[in-house]
């Protein structure tokens, strides 16, 4: 278990360390024009190429990446481009409203996924099954930006002309300021968020119910006289649930790395937007910081899984 | 000894025939499937839409970038609902959004199709190579596999098309660029097993090299799977385009397009419901049907995932 653990860090380092080669060669091939933005519209060559020196962009691209690695391994992302302000606080300002989002939509879209899943799976081809299969397709299909600005257009807009006033138009309310507030803020990102993933779950979860209701056990436990509820959820459940939890740990680690869409449309600061504002005002570091921590979480992610999968299936840890 | 002759001709010639019987059955399947069928009627419709997108324009007479100020908009410079000259109404410009919901089927179209043959195309040469050729090969393209999926990929996205500018060119390339990895992966897998098999065998002792047992041998033998998720992957390529059109990345204005139009119209949904509906409406219904035909495609080409 231990070397598995190790080779699959190793792995995960390896992955990371070239990602950051290639952001960096990515965005440095690029002609940059930030020391111009900077130095306003009328500065002098001079002003630039110091501006350029302050930033260290003068320096050979392998100079600066060099630099860059130090730094990061040591837990220095740099600094952004307009206020110095470190990366790494800006992304652990960023983080508890990305953190929050997906959190909130993740609880969400199981109990909905799951749910939906097993109802699906207990009476296959029923008039149930399909509705729900219709139901998960139908909002797989939406473009998240469209059913968030639906959502806004009809539980904000239209209820509040209506004179009811239940949900915010947008942005976010810090969970230290109220909960109450906190949640309102969320409600409808959480209900965007969770409507678009929960398709996926109710599929896995109706395929794996399926192939594990028609196991010999479960005949075994229905022969014992067991109650019909509690063949399903103890023992078909339990079992069942394996390919949703990589599929949660896959899902989670990609949401953690920030919401752009979610986020933009809402207008909630987390990681998403804050890289959206970045990339358009081309702050290199924030952008470098937010995808390498983005990959992070994806990897990081990505090893749960896989020791959760070892403790749910032993037959992985041989190999 | 019979069986090593029919192997001979499984290896030479018999690719055509031998692949194409469970074809032939996957289609059948197919065309028995109501919801599949409808749906295919409705991308039909939306193809036909985009082709001949100047007929509206002529009908309507109103070209999709002309901006009717007079008439198009309201005397406070809003845009007109749905009228007998604006059948759906006009955008915050006086433009008719009917003509350009014709044109921007287009772009989501051409992006969607285009994009999704290079993805597939890169996908399968380079999952065949990983899962077939193994060793050297194997380790490095698994493991580039694995940066591709662990980068946030609309996050690089967006940065990319904001250094380079969009255009057409750039969004399909970005899109094919990070989304081969999944389609490698699974041929990738499908190829680890398949090339244990005896045809394999039996084609490399006649003399075949590597290049023609993957291509000729190997390839019919994963098409059920690239092919449904070929056809899955068509609406997910649709909704990326339309998301970087939201986001200010799509095609250059004035050019149409239904992922651009909704974004324009978000400062107008609390007066102008049409010019978010209708976009809206026509993105939906694209990707609810290709979603819902590559659903029956799923069903028609791997009957056991719907009937345990």
């Amino acid at each position: 278990m231990a070397l598995f653990l190790i080779r699959r860090i190793g792995h995960g380092i390896l992955v990371l360390w070239l990602i950051t080669v290639a952001v960096f060669a990515l965005f440095f091939v690029a002609p940059s024009n930030v020391a111009q933005t900077l130095a306003g519209r009328q500065a002098t060559p001079e002003t630039i190429a110091l501006i350029k020196h302050r930033l260290g962009l003068d320096l050979p691209v392998w100079k600066q990446y060099l630099h860059f690695v130090e730094n990061a391994v040591r837990g220095n992302l740099g600094y952004d481009y307009y206020h110095q302000v470190p990366v790494t606080k800006i992304i652990g300002q960023a983080l508890p409203i990305t953190v929050s989002l997906a959190l909130g939509a993740a609880v969400l879209w199981l109990l909905l996924g799951v749910f939906n899943g097993v109802i699906s799976a207990v009476h296959p081809r029923s008039l149930a099954d399909r509705g729900l299969t219709l139901f998960s397709l139908f909002f797989y299909s939406f473009p998240s930006f469209l059913l968030g600005l639906l959502l806004l257009y009809f539980l904000y807009f239209r209820l509040t002309l209506a004179g009811y006033r239940w949900f915010p138009a947008g942005g976010y309310s810090a969970f230290g300021a109220g909960a109450g507030a906190w949640f309102q803020h969320l409600l409808l990102p959480w209900v965007a968020l969770a409507l678009l993933l929960a398709a996926t779950y109710t599929r896995l979860t109706r395929g794996s119910m399926l192939d594990v209701l028609g196991e010999d056990y479960i005949r075994t436990a229905r022969s014992k006289g067991i109650r019909e509820s509690r063949v399903i959820v103890r023992h078909g459940l339990r079992s069942a649930l394996t390919p949703v939890v990589t599929q949660f740990g896959i899902d989670l680690g990609q949401l953690i790395g920030g919401v752009v869409v979610t986020e933009t449309v809402f207008s909630l600061p987390g990681l998403g937007q804050t890289a959206v504002v970045a990339i358009n005002q081309q702050d290199l570091p924030v952008i470098i910081g937010i995808v390498l921590f983005a990959s992070a979480a994806v990897v990081v992610c990505n090893i749960l899984v896989d020791i959760a999968y070892a403790f749910l299936d032993p037959r992985v840890r041989l190999h | 000894m019979t069986t090593a002759l029919d192997l001979v001709e499984v290896g030479t010639e018999a690719p055509a025939i031998e692949g194409r019987s469970p074809f032939v059955l996957a289609l059948r399947r197919l065309r028995r499937d109501k919801v599949a069928m409808i749906s295919l009627a409705v991308i039909v419709l939306i193809v036909l839409m985009a082709i001949f997108a100047p007929v509206f324009a002529a009908i309507t007479g109103h070209p999709p970038n002309e901006q009717y100020r007079q008439i198009g908009l309201t005397p406070d410079g809003l845009p007109r609902g749905p009228n007998s000259t604006f059948w759906l109404g006009t955008d915050d410009l006086g433009r008719d959004v009917l003509v350009r919901i014709a044109y921007g089927a287009r772009v989501s179209l051409l992006v969607g199709v285009i994009a999704t043959a290079i993805t597939v195309a890169i996908g399968v040469v380079l999952g065949l190579a990983a899962g077939f050729l193994g060793g050297i090969v194997d380790t490095v393209l698994a493991r580039l596999i694995d940066v591709v999926l662990s980068v946030p990929f609309l996050l690089v996205a967006i940065a990319l098309v904001s250094v380079t500018g969009p255009s057409l060119t750039v969004t399909v390339l970005v899109i094919g660029f990070f989304s081969w990895a999944s389609v490698a992966r699974i041929v990738r897998g499908q190829v680890l097993s398949l090339r244990e098999r005896e045809f394999v065998e039996a084609a490399r002792s006649l003399g075949a090299g590597d290049t023609r047992i993957m291509f000729v041998d190997v390839l019919p033998n994963v098409l059920a799977p690239v092919i449904v998720y070929t056809t899955l992957l068509i609406p997910v390529v649709i909704v990326t385009q339309a998301t970087l059109s939201f986001l200010g990345l799509g095609l250059p204005p004035p050019t149409a397009d239904w992922g651009g139009m909704i974004s324009e119209s978000q400062n107008y949904y609390t007066t102008a419901w049409w010019f978010i509906m209708f976009p809206g409406l026509a993105l939906l219904i694209t990707t609810l049907a290709f979603n819902l035909f590559g659903d029956g495609v799923r069903d028609a080409f791997d009957p056991r995932a719907d009937r345990s």
